[in-house]
């Protein structure tokens, strides 16, 4: 069975933008799936790593709506372990900026009102550069 | 007046002369404009009057008190008379000074970037940037004593980029340092018992009953007591 | 160990994570500005001619080796960071950054030993690396894939060393902040459980982080599966600290897991 994908000039745009941003050739990628085995958060993820490529290649737009993109912690294994030599968690920093950039934070920071001072500055700081624009 | 320098300031875009000499609130109400918010002490103590100007030539985005700084030739000026910014509330006796309330009331702070864009914008010259960094490690005496002449006129709320309430969270800090941490220095407890004990009431009484005048003579011959500076330290 | 250390006046947060993206600039100011306060200790003469930043947190030394790594090489990107910092000194790109287990290296692992005043002899340490120490290649401190400075580390105190084969899995990091803790506790479950398989007494790590999610987020794990059995989890240098015999320093107040009973227990602490 085939399938046919139609890209149209709004996908290269996504794969245009995430490839400025990351500074990475997200074309290279020849989905092997090393990432996704490497990845300690591919179980919970809706999404692979590997599909995380993928659908960036294809500039689908999908990929900005999953969980996947806010799960991906920079770890970096996929990074040491790519035969491609492409830094992924530099593609999913790429698409999580895509989204803080147009104000869409992942955190609502006024909601987690007593857990703040029981959290050590490092995890505050952390998770507010990753979450929020 | 005819001999009077005179200078020309931008006000909101519009050209208008000025004498030389002149605070730019004072610029200001020269060329028309009413302070009915944006002023206060007219003294730099209030934090009311906070402005925002560019000079001719300069890339640089300046901040002042506009009752303390002299206008000068080719300002552009603007009023910024509030800064919208969101004060928590809080009961001061039911904080634990153990955790860091700063990071419970403001989780903001966190965002800081380091740009010292706050510490540039102060027209106090207070180290914010530090004292926000001091805020996130909840070192509540570094961020009172970093803070201590904070003015509130919120201009470094107005430029920073993680926008963070700085002068709220330095109030707060100085709050819960004051409360839990400090010691009531000596001197105060001292002088609260003889308050209470009624020490002073026969003066105040002799206050009371004098006219405008004498009151003020009696302000200006006044005697100010000197508290040797190792009572008022904390430690 | 003939090292002093000299805390930078004024340091500020570096930022914990490192900005991934080409574009950035703003997230790389906070850790420059740190290496341009080493230089001017240097000009202020609080250390003589050394431009080498020690760093003990894991997430701290990947930021600032990494931004000190961007600027070296990307000299455009350095004037833009000096240009926006008018009000500082230009930084040069000269400054070291260096993990305090790579100066332990280098004067060499058998210094560490001679200084040992109550070797651990008998307590089983598994290392926990998690990710910042390691990642990526050219950052990280030894081979990503196969790690053995927390092993020699723990030798030099006179531990045994317990092999865990999740020592370099992410602890799920910031997710311990918001609405996904259970994937760190998740997480936690699994290294921990792999350290007491092996039979581990403790774990110990370099990441004040991985800690706080080992450690503090075991009350999380325990709930969600009450078959969990707790395990301390210290801080390197707390380890260091009761082998060199310096049980004031160690600091055991502030674990969540108090090691204390199982130290006592194996005789490493008095009463
Ligand atoms: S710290 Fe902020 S609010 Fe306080 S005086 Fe300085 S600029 Fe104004
Ligand atoms: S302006 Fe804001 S982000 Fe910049 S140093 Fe000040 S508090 Fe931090
Ligand atoms: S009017 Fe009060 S500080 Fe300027």
């Amino acid at each position: 069975m085939t399938e046919t994908i139609i890209i149209k000039d709004r996908n290269i745009d996504l794969l245009r933008l995430a490839s400025e941003i990351s500074g990475e050739v997200i074309t290279l990628c020849e989905q092997c799936g090393i990432c996704t085995t490497s990845c300690p958060m591919a179980e919970d993820m809706d999404i692979t790593p590997a599909s995380i490529m993928r659908y960036t290649q294809l500039g689908d737009e999908f990929v900005l709506e999953t969980r996947a993109i806010w799960y991906c912690a920079s770890c970096f294994s996929c990074t040491v372990r790519c035969p491609r030599g492409i830094d992924l968690a530099k593609v999913a920093e790429a698409l999580r900026q895509i989204k803080l950039r147009k104000n869409q934070d992942y955190l609502k920071i006024d909601e987690l009102k007593e857990e703040a001072e029981e959290l050590p500055a490092i995890a505050l700081v952390s998770a507010m550069r990753k979450y929020t624009g | 007046m005819s001999e009077e320098k005179m200078i020309t300031v931008y006000i909101m875009g519009k050209a208008y002369q000025v004498p030389f000499g002149l605070t730019i609130m004072k610029a200001m109400e020269y060329a028309g404009y009413r302070f009915i918010r944006g002023s206060g002490c007219r003294a730099g103590f209030c934090g009311a009057c906070a402005t925002v100007y560019r000079k001719k030539g300069e890339y640089k985005f300046r901040t002042a008190l506009a009752c303390q700084t002299t206008a000068e030739d080719g300002m552009y000026l603007a009023q910024l008379p509030f800064v919208p910014a969101n004060r928590k509330e809080y009961n001061i006796n039911e904080l634990d000074p153990e955790k860091n309330v700063l990071s419970e009331y403001y989780p903001e702070i966190n965002r800081c970037v380091s740009c010292n864009t706050c510490t540039k914008a102060c027209p106090q010259e207070l180290d914010v940037m530090y004292y926000i960094q001091a805020a996130i490690r909840g070192d509540y005496r570094q961020v009172s004593e970093l803070s201590f002449d904070c003015i509130q006129c919120g201009l470094c709320t107005a430029r920073c980029p993680a926008e963070i309430t700085h002068y709220h969270v330095a109030q707060l800090a100085r709050r819960i340092y004051g409360k839990y941490q400090l010691k009531v220095p000596e001197h105060l407890e001292k002088r609260l018992k003889e308050i209470e004990e009624g020490k002073f009431d026969e003066e105040i009484e002799r206050l009371k009953n004098m006219s405008i005048d004498e009151l003020k003579s009696a302000y200006v011959q006044r005697d100010i007591e000197k508290i040797p500076r190792g009572e008022v330290s904390d430690e | 160990m003939d090292i002093e250390l000299v805390e930078i006046p004024k340091w500020n947060c570096c930022g914990a994570v490192s900005s991934l993206t080409a574009d950035d600039v703003m997230h790389h100011v906070a850790p420059i500005r740190n290496l341009i306060r080493v230089i001017e200790m240097n000009e202020e003469g609080l250390v003589n001619d050394e431009k080498r930043l020690i760093v003990f947190c894991s997430m701290c030394f990947n930021v600032l080796r990494r931004s000190n790594k961007r600027v070296k090489e990307d000299p455009k990107f350095l004037e833009t960071i000096n240009s926006f910092m008018d009000e500082e000194r230009d930084y040069d790109g000269s400054v070291k950054v260096m993990h305090f287990l790579e100066i332990l290296r280098d004067i060499g692992f058998y210094k560490v030993k001679e200084r040992v005043k109550k070797p651990l002899k008998g307590l089983k340490v598994s290392a926990y690396y998690g990710c910042t120490l390691l990642r990526p290649r050219g950052v990280g401190i030894d081979d990503p894939e196969a790690p053995s400075i927390m092993e020699k580390f723990i030798e030099s105190l006179g531990a045994e060393v317990v092999d865990n084969p999740y020592k370099s899995l992410c602890c799920g990091s910031y997710h311990t902040v918001g609405g996904n803790k259970e994937l760190v506790a998740e997480r936690a479950y699994k290294i921990i459980n792999a350290a007491r398989e092996r039979g581990a007494d403790l774990i110990i790590t370099s990441c004040p982080l991985c800690a706080f999610n080992l450690d503090n987020r075991q009350e999380l794990t325990k709930k969600i599966h009450p078959d969990f059995e707790h395990m301390p989890v210290l801080y390197f240098t707390q380890l260091m600290a009761l082998a060199m015999g310096m049980e004031s320093e160690t600091g055991f107040d502030g674990n969540y897991i108090d090691p204390r009973p199982l130290l006592r227990e194996r005789g490493f602490l008095e009463g």
